[in-house]
Protein backbone atom coordinates (compact mmCIF):
# COMPACT_ATOMS: atom_id res chain seq x y z
CA UNK A 1 0.00 0.00 0.00
CA UNK A 2 1.12 3.61 -0.66
CA UNK A 3 2.21 6.21 1.90
CA UNK A 4 3.08 8.97 2.82
CA UNK A 5 6.37 10.62 4.82
CA UNK A 6 6.18 13.94 6.26
CA UNK A 7 9.33 15.87 6.76
CA UNK A 8 8.85 18.90 9.25
CA UNK A 9 11.86 21.33 9.84
CA UNK A 10 11.32 23.21 13.51
CA UNK A 11 13.28 25.63 15.42
CA UNK A 12 14.74 22.65 17.70
CA UNK A 13 15.09 19.54 15.09
CA UNK A 14 13.40 17.79 12.65
CA UNK A 15 11.15 15.69 12.60
CA UNK A 16 9.34 12.85 10.35
CA UNK A 17 5.69 11.64 10.39
CA UNK A 18 4.67 8.50 8.05
CA UNK A 19 1.57 7.12 7.68
CA UNK A 20 -0.17 5.03 5.03
CA UNK A 21 -2.35 5.85 2.05
CA UNK A 22 -5.42 6.36 4.38
CA UNK A 23 -3.36 8.93 6.29
CA UNK A 24 -4.98 8.89 9.49
CA UNK A 25 -2.62 6.81 11.78
CA UNK A 26 0.47 8.59 12.13
CA UNK A 27 3.97 7.64 13.54
CA UNK A 28 6.53 10.27 14.40
CA UNK A 29 10.34 9.88 14.34
CA UNK A 30 12.83 12.66 15.89
CA UNK A 31 13.51 14.97 16.95
CA UNK A 32 16.75 13.99 14.79
CA UNK A 33 19.76 16.76 14.88
CA UNK A 34 17.82 18.01 18.46
CA UNK A 35 18.34 21.36 19.32
CA UNK A 36 19.72 22.29 16.01
CA UNK A 37 17.73 24.93 13.66
CA UNK A 38 16.41 22.92 10.39
CA UNK A 39 15.59 25.15 8.39
CA UNK A 40 14.64 22.61 5.05
CA UNK A 41 14.44 18.78 4.30
CA UNK A 42 13.66 17.52 1.36
CA UNK A 43 13.45 13.96 -0.97
CA UNK A 44 14.31 13.54 -4.02
CA UNK A 45 11.78 12.32 -6.37
CA UNK A 46 14.17 10.09 -8.31
CA UNK A 47 15.34 8.20 -4.72
CA UNK A 48 12.43 8.57 -2.32
CA UNK A 49 14.94 7.46 0.57
CA UNK A 50 17.54 10.04 -0.29
CA UNK A 51 16.58 13.02 1.41
CA UNK A 52 18.71 16.43 2.09
CA UNK A 53 18.13 18.34 5.58
CA UNK A 54 19.52 22.03 6.11
CA UNK A 55 20.70 22.31 9.85
CA UNK A 56 21.28 25.83 10.67
CA UNK A 57 22.47 27.72 13.71
CA UNK A 58 23.61 31.10 14.67
CA UNK A 59 26.15 29.36 16.70
CA UNK A 60 27.59 26.96 14.30
CA UNK A 61 26.49 27.60 11.07
CA UNK A 62 25.28 25.72 8.21
CA UNK A 63 25.71 22.10 8.38
CA UNK A 64 24.13 19.74 5.76
CA UNK A 65 23.06 16.09 6.03
CA UNK A 66 21.98 13.58 3.43
CA UNK A 67 20.17 10.64 4.44
CA UNK A 68 20.36 7.44 2.33
CA UNK A 69 17.52 5.64 3.88
CA UNK A 70 14.28 7.27 4.32
CA UNK A 71 15.64 9.48 7.51
CA UNK A 72 16.59 6.51 9.76
CA UNK A 73 20.15 7.55 9.40
CA UNK A 74 22.40 10.29 8.11
CA UNK A 75 25.71 11.42 7.13
CA UNK A 76 27.21 15.06 7.38
CA UNK A 77 28.03 16.16 3.52
CA UNK A 78 29.45 19.28 2.38
CA UNK A 79 28.64 23.03 3.72
CA UNK A 80 31.25 25.13 1.59
CA UNK A 81 29.09 27.60 0.07
CA UNK A 82 31.51 30.21 -1.50
CA UNK A 83 30.51 33.09 -4.05
CA UNK A 84 31.92 33.32 -6.95
CA UNK A 85 34.44 36.08 -7.22
CA UNK A 86 33.91 39.05 -5.48
CA UNK A 87 30.50 39.14 -4.60
CA UNK A 88 30.34 42.99 -3.87
CA UNK A 89 27.90 44.18 -1.99
CA UNK A 90 23.55 44.42 -1.65
CA UNK A 91 21.63 47.20 0.07
CA UNK A 92 20.85 46.78 3.73
CA UNK A 93 18.04 47.63 5.24
CA UNK A 94 18.61 51.39 5.43
CA UNK A 95 20.03 51.72 1.85
CA UNK A 96 23.81 51.07 2.79
CA UNK A 97 25.52 48.86 1.20
CA UNK A 98 26.19 45.70 2.78
CA UNK A 99 28.69 42.84 2.07
CA UNK A 100 27.22 39.74 0.55
CA UNK A 101 27.44 37.08 3.25
CA UNK A 102 26.16 33.39 3.69
CA UNK A 103 24.64 32.63 6.54
CA UNK A 104 22.35 29.58 5.63
CA UNK A 105 20.77 27.37 3.35
CA UNK A 106 16.86 27.87 3.20
CA UNK A 107 15.60 25.64 0.68
CA UNK A 108 17.04 22.55 -1.04
CA UNK A 109 15.08 21.18 -4.05
CA UNK A 110 16.60 17.72 -5.35
CA UNK A 111 16.84 17.26 -9.35
CA UNK A 112 13.02 15.27 -10.26
CA UNK A 113 15.60 12.90 -12.18
CA UNK A 114 18.80 12.42 -10.60
CA UNK A 115 19.28 12.09 -6.76
CA UNK A 116 22.78 13.35 -6.42
CA UNK A 117 21.76 16.87 -7.95
CA UNK A 118 20.23 18.77 -5.80
CA UNK A 119 19.69 22.91 -5.77
CA UNK A 120 19.95 25.20 -2.49
CA UNK A 121 18.37 28.16 -2.28
CA UNK A 122 20.48 30.45 0.18
CA UNK A 123 20.93 33.51 2.36
CA UNK A 124 22.60 35.94 1.04
CA UNK A 125 20.55 35.18 -1.79
CA UNK A 126 21.79 33.37 -4.22
CA UNK A 127 21.21 29.38 -6.13
CA UNK A 128 23.88 26.62 -5.46
CA UNK A 129 24.22 23.44 -7.15
CA UNK A 130 25.87 19.79 -6.44
CA UNK A 131 26.00 16.90 -8.17
CA UNK A 132 27.79 14.88 -6.36
CA UNK A 133 25.15 14.41 -3.47
CA UNK A 134 25.91 17.27 -1.55
CA UNK A 135 29.65 16.62 -1.22
CA UNK A 136 30.42 19.73 -2.91
CA UNK A 137 28.99 23.01 -3.26
CA UNK A 138 29.20 25.74 -6.93
CA UNK A 139 26.96 28.94 -7.23
CA UNK A 140 25.31 29.72 -10.43
CA UNK A 141 26.76 33.10 -9.96
CA UNK A 142 24.72 34.41 -13.06
CA UNK A 143 21.61 35.03 -10.51
CA UNK A 144 23.69 36.66 -7.96
CA UNK A 145 25.35 38.63 -11.04
CA UNK A 146 22.25 40.04 -12.04
CA UNK A 147 22.84 43.91 -12.79
CA UNK A 148 19.91 44.74 -10.48
CA UNK A 149 21.87 42.93 -7.40
CA UNK A 150 22.88 45.68 -5.54
CA UNK A 151 19.98 47.30 -5.11
CA UNK A 152 18.45 43.78 -3.33
CA UNK A 153 17.28 44.69 0.07
CA UNK A 154 16.91 42.31 2.87
CA UNK A 155 13.30 41.23 4.21
CA UNK A 156 12.62 41.04 7.75
CA UNK A 157 13.98 37.47 7.56
CA UNK A 158 17.29 37.77 5.57
CA UNK A 159 17.83 38.40 2.17
CA UNK A 160 17.04 34.89 1.24
CA UNK A 161 16.11 32.36 -1.52
CA UNK A 162 13.56 30.79 -0.25
CA UNK A 163 11.85 29.73 -3.74
CA UNK A 164 12.93 27.14 -6.55
CA UNK A 165 10.71 25.51 -8.76
CA UNK A 166 12.54 23.25 -11.55
CA UNK A 167 10.12 23.43 -14.49
CA UNK A 168 9.32 19.77 -14.99
CA UNK A 169 8.79 19.94 -18.67
CA UNK A 170 11.90 21.88 -19.06
CA UNK A 171 14.98 21.03 -17.44
CA UNK A 172 16.36 24.59 -19.05
CA UNK A 173 13.84 26.41 -17.01
CA UNK A 174 14.22 27.46 -13.23
CA UNK A 175 12.02 30.19 -11.38
CA UNK A 176 13.14 31.00 -7.93
CA UNK A 177 12.27 33.71 -5.56
CA UNK A 178 14.14 35.88 -3.32
CA UNK A 179 12.53 38.08 -0.46
CA UNK A 180 12.71 41.49 -1.16
CA UNK A 181 14.09 41.18 -4.72
CA UNK A 182 11.24 39.24 -6.16
CA UNK A 183 10.81 36.47 -8.54
CA UNK A 184 13.56 35.90 -11.40
CA UNK A 185 13.31 32.74 -14.26
CA UNK A 186 16.44 31.38 -15.97
CA UNK A 187 16.05 29.81 -19.74
CA UNK A 188 18.77 28.32 -19.48
CA UNK A 189 19.66 25.57 -16.73
CA UNK A 190 20.74 28.82 -14.63
CA UNK A 191 23.74 30.67 -16.50
CA UNK A 192 21.64 33.54 -16.95
CA UNK A 193 18.08 34.96 -15.27
CA UNK A 194 15.84 37.58 -16.12
CA UNK A 195 12.97 39.52 -13.17
CA UNK A 196 9.59 38.36 -13.55
CA UNK A 197 7.68 41.04 -11.43
CA UNK A 198 5.85 42.92 -13.97
CA UNK A 199 2.31 43.01 -12.30
CA UNK A 200 3.46 43.49 -8.97
CA UNK A 201 2.92 46.10 -7.07
CA UNK A 202 4.13 46.76 -3.87
CA UNK A 203 2.92 49.83 -1.99
CA UNK A 204 6.00 50.37 0.56
CA UNK A 205 8.40 50.41 -2.52
CA UNK A 206 9.21 54.12 -3.57
CA UNK A 207 8.55 52.77 -6.86
CA UNK A 208 5.57 50.33 -6.30
CA UNK A 209 6.09 49.08 -9.53
CA UNK A 210 9.97 48.63 -10.08
CA UNK A 211 11.36 46.04 -11.81
CA UNK A 212 13.09 44.26 -8.66
CA UNK A 213 12.42 44.65 -4.86
CA UNK A 214 9.25 43.04 -4.16
CA UNK A 215 8.98 40.77 -1.57
CA UNK A 216 7.74 37.68 -2.86
CA UNK A 217 6.49 35.65 0.12
CA UNK A 218 6.17 31.89 -2.16
CA UNK A 219 5.62 30.93 -5.94
CA UNK A 220 3.83 27.47 -6.86
CA UNK A 221 3.63 25.90 -10.07
CA UNK A 222 0.98 22.88 -10.78
CA UNK A 223 3.61 20.10 -12.57
CA UNK A 224 1.44 19.80 -15.82
CA UNK A 225 1.14 23.07 -16.17
CA UNK A 226 4.00 24.87 -15.59
CA UNK A 227 3.55 28.04 -17.34
CA UNK A 228 0.85 29.16 -14.76
CA UNK A 229 2.47 30.37 -11.91
CA UNK A 230 0.85 31.47 -8.26
CA UNK A 231 2.32 33.70 -5.80
CA UNK A 232 1.47 34.57 -2.55
CA UNK A 233 3.55 38.08 -2.03
CA UNK A 234 3.88 39.98 1.03
CA UNK A 235 0.32 41.23 0.31
CA UNK A 236 -1.68 40.17 -2.62
CA UNK A 237 -2.08 36.05 -4.20
CA UNK A 238 -0.83 36.90 -7.99
CA UNK A 239 -1.15 34.43 -11.03
CA UNK A 240 0.77 34.43 -14.08
CA UNK A 241 -0.04 32.60 -17.32
CA UNK A 242 2.77 33.34 -19.32
CA UNK A 243 5.96 31.94 -17.00
CA UNK A 244 5.93 34.84 -15.05
CA UNK A 245 5.94 37.52 -17.93
CA UNK A 246 3.60 39.51 -16.04
CA UNK A 247 1.21 38.56 -13.17
CA UNK A 248 -2.06 39.69 -12.21
CA UNK A 249 -4.30 39.46 -9.02
CA UNK A 250 -6.08 37.39 -7.87
CA UNK A 251 -6.72 37.87 -4.16
CA UNK A 252 -10.47 38.02 -4.33
CA UNK A 253 -12.32 37.31 -1.58
CA UNK A 254 -9.34 36.10 0.59
CA UNK A 255 -10.13 38.07 4.28
CA UNK A 256 -6.43 39.00 3.91
CA UNK A 257 -4.62 38.76 1.24
CA UNK A 258 -0.88 38.78 3.21
CA UNK A 259 0.32 35.53 4.03
CA UNK A 260 3.76 33.27 3.64
CA UNK A 261 2.31 29.48 2.07
CA UNK A 262 0.71 29.16 -1.00
CA UNK A 263 0.40 25.41 -2.82
CA UNK A 264 -1.48 23.55 -5.69
CA UNK A 265 -3.71 20.64 -5.95
CA UNK A 266 -1.67 17.63 -7.40
CA UNK A 267 -4.79 16.10 -9.61
CA UNK A 268 -6.16 19.77 -10.23
CA UNK A 269 -4.21 22.51 -11.72
CA UNK A 270 -6.93 25.14 -10.94
CA UNK A 271 -7.12 24.31 -6.86
CA UNK A 272 -4.88 26.31 -4.93
CA UNK A 273 -4.37 27.03 -1.46
CA UNK A 274 -3.34 29.96 0.93
CA UNK A 275 -3.21 30.59 4.49
CA UNK A 276 -4.14 34.24 5.05
CA UNK A 277 -2.80 36.18 7.86
CA UNK A 278 -4.19 39.31 8.91
CA UNK A 279 -1.37 42.00 8.51
CA UNK A 280 2.75 42.38 8.14
CA UNK A 281 2.26 43.81 11.34
CA UNK A 282 0.36 40.91 12.76
CA UNK A 283 1.64 37.45 11.80
CA UNK A 284 -1.60 35.93 13.33
CA UNK A 285 -4.58 34.45 11.50
CA UNK A 286 -7.62 37.20 10.99
CA UNK A 287 -9.88 36.84 13.90
CA UNK A 288 -8.16 33.97 15.52
CA UNK A 289 -9.51 31.57 13.20
CA UNK A 290 -7.03 29.55 11.16
CA UNK A 291 -8.73 29.25 7.48
CA UNK A 292 -7.14 27.85 5.15
CA UNK A 293 -8.67 29.10 2.07
CA UNK A 294 -9.34 26.96 -1.48
CA UNK A 295 -9.88 28.53 -4.64
CA UNK A 296 -10.71 26.08 -7.51
CA UNK A 297 -11.06 28.43 -9.91
CA UNK A 298 -7.12 29.66 -10.04
CA UNK A 299 -8.23 32.14 -7.63
CA UNK A 300 -10.23 35.01 -7.23
CA UNK A 301 -12.72 32.99 -5.59
CA UNK A 302 -11.73 31.51 -2.36
CA UNK A 303 -13.68 29.52 0.31
CA UNK A 304 -12.77 29.02 3.87
CA UNK A 305 -11.89 25.23 5.27
CA UNK A 306 -12.20 25.32 8.74
CA UNK A 307 -13.21 21.73 9.78
CA UNK A 308 -11.07 20.26 12.42
CA UNK A 309 -8.85 24.23 12.65
CA UNK A 310 -9.38 26.17 15.52
CA UNK A 311 -11.69 28.78 15.24
CA UNK A 312 -11.03 30.83 18.10
CA UNK A 313 -7.84 32.25 20.28
CA UNK A 314 -5.51 30.71 17.82
CA UNK A 315 -2.92 33.34 17.22
CA UNK A 316 -0.22 30.74 14.95
CA UNK A 317 1.60 31.99 11.99
CA UNK A 318 2.10 29.45 8.79
CA UNK A 319 5.72 30.57 7.46
CA UNK A 320 6.13 29.95 3.93
CA UNK A 321 7.80 26.83 3.38
CA UNK A 322 5.38 24.96 5.68
CA UNK A 323 2.58 24.23 3.38
CA UNK A 324 2.89 20.81 0.66
CA UNK A 325 0.57 18.47 -0.75
CA UNK A 326 1.00 14.82 -1.41
CA UNK A 327 0.17 13.16 -5.14
CA UNK A 328 -2.65 10.64 -3.22
CA UNK A 329 -6.09 10.24 -4.76
CA UNK A 330 -7.70 12.27 -2.77
CA UNK A 331 -4.64 14.50 -2.55
CA UNK A 332 -3.45 15.27 1.02
CA UNK A 333 -2.81 18.59 1.75
CA UNK A 334 -0.29 19.87 5.12
CA UNK A 335 0.90 22.43 7.00
CA UNK A 336 2.51 23.52 9.82
CA UNK A 337 2.63 26.41 12.30
CA UNK A 338 4.81 28.77 15.05
CA UNK A 339 2.94 26.71 17.48
CA UNK A 340 4.20 23.46 16.58
CA UNK A 341 1.01 22.02 15.47
CA UNK A 342 0.80 19.92 12.04
CA UNK A 343 -2.03 19.81 10.50
CA UNK A 344 -3.08 17.60 7.40
CA UNK A 345 -6.60 16.54 5.43
CA UNK A 346 -6.61 13.74 3.42
CA UNK A 347 -9.63 14.89 1.41
CA UNK A 348 -8.13 17.85 -0.82
CA UNK A 349 -9.12 20.73 2.90
CA UNK A 350 -12.65 19.54 3.25
CA UNK A 351 -11.65 17.75 7.26
CA UNK A 352 -8.61 18.50 8.92
CA UNK A 353 -6.56 16.76 11.72
CA UNK A 354 -4.04 16.98 13.72
CA UNK A 355 -0.94 15.11 13.10
CA UNK A 356 1.42 16.56 15.46
CA UNK A 357 0.02 19.35 18.42
CA UNK A 358 3.94 19.93 20.43
CA UNK A 359 6.75 20.51 17.90
CA UNK A 360 8.49 23.42 17.76
CA UNK A 361 8.10 25.87 16.20
CA UNK A 362 7.53 24.99 12.32
CA UNK A 363 10.06 26.14 9.83
CA UNK A 364 9.18 24.39 6.54
CA UNK A 365 7.38 20.93 5.73
CA UNK A 366 7.57 18.89 2.79
CA UNK A 367 5.93 15.50 2.21
CA UNK A 368 6.94 12.27 0.28
CA UNK A 369 4.02 10.16 -1.77
CA UNK A 370 6.02 6.68 -1.27
CA UNK A 371 4.81 4.08 -3.58
CA UNK B 1 48.89 16.12 22.75
CA UNK B 2 46.81 19.26 23.57
CA UNK B 3 42.95 18.60 25.23
CA UNK B 4 39.89 20.17 23.31
CA UNK B 5 36.55 20.62 25.02
CA UNK B 6 33.77 21.59 22.58
CA UNK B 7 30.84 22.73 23.39
CA UNK B 8 27.37 20.12 23.29
CA UNK B 9 26.24 19.96 19.67
CA UNK B 10 29.75 20.06 18.17
CA UNK B 11 30.74 17.14 20.33
CA UNK B 12 27.28 15.21 19.12
CA UNK B 13 28.30 16.48 15.43
CA UNK B 14 32.06 14.99 15.37
CA UNK B 15 30.39 12.26 17.84
CA UNK B 16 33.04 12.25 20.49
CA UNK B 17 33.19 12.87 23.91
CA UNK B 18 33.25 16.13 26.40
CA UNK B 19 36.88 16.27 25.47
CA UNK B 20 39.13 15.44 22.82
CA UNK B 21 42.80 15.05 22.12
CA UNK B 22 44.77 17.31 19.32
CA UNK B 23 48.35 16.78 17.89
CA UNK B 24 49.48 19.91 16.09
CA UNK B 25 52.64 19.44 14.30
CA UNK B 26 54.44 21.60 12.44
CA UNK B 27 56.35 24.69 13.52
CA UNK B 28 56.54 26.16 16.93
CA UNK B 29 55.00 27.74 18.91
CA UNK B 30 51.55 26.26 18.23
CA UNK B 31 49.07 28.94 17.49
CA UNK B 32 45.40 29.06 18.19
CA UNK B 33 45.04 28.56 14.16
CA UNK B 34 47.43 25.80 14.09
CA UNK B 35 45.30 24.13 16.60
CA UNK B 36 42.34 24.91 15.66
CA UNK B 37 43.52 23.55 11.48
CA UNK B 38 44.16 20.33 13.54
CA UNK B 39 41.11 19.87 14.73
CA UNK B 40 39.25 20.18 11.61
CA UNK B 41 41.90 18.20 9.79
CA UNK B 42 40.85 15.20 12.65
CA UNK B 43 36.96 15.92 12.43
CA UNK B 44 35.99 17.63 9.12
CA UNK B 45 32.64 17.68 10.12
CA UNK B 46 33.69 20.57 12.44
CA UNK B 47 34.75 22.40 9.44
CA UNK B 48 33.00 25.60 9.11
CA UNK B 49 31.51 25.31 12.69
CA UNK B 50 33.67 26.84 14.92
CA UNK B 51 35.09 29.46 12.07
CA UNK B 52 34.43 30.76 8.43
CA UNK B 53 35.63 28.54 5.86
CA UNK B 54 37.06 31.36 3.28
CA UNK B 55 37.93 33.62 6.03
CA UNK B 56 38.73 31.83 9.36
CA UNK B 57 36.88 34.09 11.39
CA UNK B 58 35.82 32.69 14.85
CA UNK B 59 31.82 32.36 14.56
CA UNK B 60 30.60 35.47 16.15
CA UNK B 61 28.66 33.63 19.13
CA UNK B 62 31.56 31.39 20.04
CA UNK B 63 34.36 32.21 22.48
CA UNK B 64 37.74 30.56 23.02
CA UNK B 65 38.80 30.33 26.65
CA UNK B 66 41.31 28.59 28.58
CA UNK B 67 43.63 28.98 31.71
CA UNK B 68 40.94 31.29 33.08
CA UNK B 69 41.53 33.86 30.12
CA UNK B 70 39.33 34.78 27.11
CA UNK B 71 41.48 33.94 23.98
CA UNK B 72 38.95 34.88 21.91
CA UNK B 73 40.17 38.27 20.40
CA UNK B 74 44.00 37.58 20.54
CA UNK B 75 45.39 36.67 16.65
CA UNK B 76 45.25 33.58 15.60
CA UNK B 77 48.59 33.77 15.17
CA UNK B 78 49.00 34.16 19.11
CA UNK B 79 50.78 31.40 21.04
CA UNK B 80 48.83 29.20 23.07
CA UNK B 81 49.39 29.18 26.54
CA UNK B 82 52.13 26.94 27.50
CA UNK B 83 49.47 24.81 29.84
CA UNK B 84 47.31 23.78 26.75
CA UNK B 85 50.51 23.19 24.48
CA UNK B 86 51.83 20.67 26.86
CA UNK B 87 48.30 19.11 27.28
CA UNK B 88 47.62 20.28 31.39
CA UNK B 89 45.19 22.54 30.92
CA UNK B 90 42.39 21.97 28.26
CA UNK B 91 41.58 24.76 25.32
CA UNK B 92 37.79 25.24 25.41
CA UNK B 93 35.31 26.15 22.72
CA UNK B 94 32.35 28.00 24.19
CA UNK B 95 28.86 28.88 22.63
CA UNK B 96 27.15 32.24 23.96
CA UNK B 97 24.62 31.04 26.85
CA UNK B 98 21.50 32.95 24.36
CA UNK B 99 18.34 31.92 22.71
CA UNK B 100 15.31 30.32 24.15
Amino acid sequence: MSGVRVLVGTAKGAFILTADGKREQWKISGPHFGGWEIYHLKGSQADPNRIYASQASDWFGQVVHRSDDGGESWETVGNEFVYEGDPGPHQWYDGTPHPWEFTRVWHFEPSPTDPDTVYAGVEDASLFRSTDGGQSWQELPGLRGHGTSSNWQPGAGGLCLHTILLDPQNPDRIFVAISAAGAFRSDDGGTSWQPINQGLRSEFMPEPEAEVGHCVHRIALHPSRPDVLFMQKHWDVMRSDNAGDSWHEVSGNLPSDFGFPIDVHAHEPETIYVVPIKSDSEHYPPEGKLRVYRSRSGGNEWEALTNGLPQSNCFHNVLRDSMAVDRLDPCGVYFGTTGGQVYASNNAGDRWMPIAENLPRVLSMEVQTLP
Amino acid sequence: MIRVILPHHLRNLAGVGAEVEVEVEGEEPVTQAALLDALEARYPVLRGTIRDHVTHKRRPFLRYFACQEDLSHQSPDTPLPAPVVAGEEPFRVIGAIAGG
